[in-house]
């Protein structure tokens, strides 16, 4: 006789809407008077150790169009590859490093800019060395479930190479949906990372 | 609301008895991968009711990943960080007197599927006033703006999974989707719980309320049972006489396996 899991569902997803900076960048809308400050928005501290880089960008929806109500989180490893909150047990991250980032895109633009450091390499469950990446999610009007994607660097093509998540792609011509070619900034690597919703150049979302 | 405690506590967890075979073994480590999220419970991307969906939906497959690391981890929210208004929409914002509206509370548990609480999980939660309006440059309506209200506010779970935070009833309000498309009165939430796989954006609605099963948004969802999970209950025992309701709405996020063979450290 089989036994009962008893296991819930998941609380379905639901759109986050237009208003999403109501609850997550308040401040940014001119909401002033809450929070002293809107959580994920402050750049990487100056004492986070590695090496700065500039990740930049647009979403576009499926007709070529901007979006200028989408929100964007990132989450990292620290320079040493080590994850700086919950559920990493391989050591202590660098304690200068939140390793998560949120903006919305710009309003007007449809810009996103994070300062951040470059993610040193963490393990895939099997041992290989992952890629150095940052995981992104999506939340906007009009996408139903948050969206997961990861950045990788256009300047490690040896690690790309041989990066487990890249390698699964069984269409290795959308491999580059994933790859965000290198630029410069005032002498900081810059590294543009578009994202497409739908349509031929579709990014590659993860399942997670 | 500050100073209030919890609107109601449950006993203690109950501490099932371990049979004397059990008492030796290495207690299950909650520590692996999430199970799999299932994709026809929640909407999918293409709701074409829903029109902004058409063009914001990805056509191809998503790729389907084990759980890495970068997936298990995630942020540390500390209750430090929590101001002490920052769950009181009443007052958050408010100059000149309380916002208007009906006075509600909203408390409930942030549990995983395997209906364990899941501690120090960060809510952040926003909604139109009492009149369907939100504080919003890009909103329209003709409604109008309450000066004392903002619309926004967030909680950490305690030891025990719960949040609770103070606000008036939202309104409905009218959206430019069909010609005389409403949206059911609503909340939306935010939540991190401990890792970047179970990262969730959901919208709570108020039961008995008729809009629900008119709504695109909510009809994107597949089923009638994942929908009433979004449906918050009046809560008679946790109101306060003479003061304030009160809606409990429970959250599930992802659970995880427990590791019993599969206990290779990480990264070997």
């Amino acid at each position: 006789m089989a036994q009962p899991l008893n296991r819930l569902k998941e609380s379905p997803s639901q759109t986050a809407g237009p208003y999403v900076h109501i609850g997550t960048t308040p401040n940014f809308i001119g909401i002033g008077s809450v929070y002293p400050e809107d959580l994920g928005l402050a750049p990487c501290p100056p004492a986070a150790k590695g090496k700065r880089i500039i990740v930049t960008g647009q979403v576009f929806d499926g007709a070529g169009a901007v979006l200028r109500d989408a929100l964007i989180e990132i989450w990292q490893a620290d320079a040493d590859g080590l994850y700086p909150g919950h559920g990493e047990h391989r050591g202590a991250a660098d304690p200068n490093f939140p390793g998560w980032f949120r903006q919305p895109v710009d309003s007007v633009t449809g810009l996103y800019r994070f300062e951040t450091i470059k993610p040193g390499q963490a393990p895939f469950p099997d041992g290989r060395r992952m890629a150095p990446h940052i995981s992104f999610w999506i939340a906007a009007r009009g996408i139903n479930t948050g969206l997961h994607t990861r950045l990788y660097f256009g300047d490690e093509q040896a690690a790309n190479a041989a990066d487990p998540l890249l390698g699964r792609v069984e269409q290795t011509q959308r491999v580059a949906t994933l790859i965000a070619p290198r630029g410069e900034a005032d002498g900081v690597p810059c590294y543009r990372f578009d994202i497409h919703l739908q349509g031929d150049k579709e990014t590659i979302f993860l399942d997670i | 609301m500050p100073s209030r405690s919890p609107p109601r506590r449950s006993p203690k967890p109950h501490r099932p008895s371990r049979s004397k075979a059990m008492r030796n073994a290495p207690a299950p480590n909650h520590q692996g991968a999430f199970y799999q999220r299932d994709r026809s419970w929640h909407p999918p991307a293409y709701t074409p009711e829903y029109k902004t969906s058409v063009l914001r939906s990805p056509q191809q497959a998503p790729l389907s990943l084990t759980n890495t690391l970068s997936e298990m981890t995630g942020p540390v929210f500390g209750h430090a960080m929590l101001g002490p208004l920052d769950n009181d929409l009443i007052r958050n914002f408010a100059t000149t007197g309380d916002a208007i509206g009906p006075r509600i509370l909203v408390h409930g548990r942030v549990l995983d599927e395997d209906q364990r609480p899941v501690p120090g999980a960060l809510l952040e939660y926003w909604q139109a006033n009492a009149g369907g309006r939100y504080r919003h440059r890009k909103e329209s309506y003709l409604a109008a703006i309450d000066p004392n209200f903002g619309g926004c506010g967030r909680s950490i779970t305690d030891a025990e999974g719960r949040y609770w935070f103070r606000t008036v009833k939202p309104g409905a309000y009218p959206w430019p989707n069909r010609v005389n498309d409403w949206r059911p009165a609503h909340i939306h939430f935010s939540i991190f719980g401990h890792a970047f796989a179970q990262r969730l954006i959901t919208q709570m609605y108020f039961a008995g309320d008729p809009m629900i099963w008119q709504c695109p948004i909510v009809l994107g969802i597949p089923s009638r049972a994942a929908v009433e999970t979004l449906i918050a209950d009046l809560d008679r025992e946790a109101t306060i006489p003479m003061d304030t309701l009160a809606y409990r709405f429970d959250i599930v996020l992802r659970g995880r396996r427990s590791t019993l063979f599969e206990n290779r450290m990480e990264g070997n």
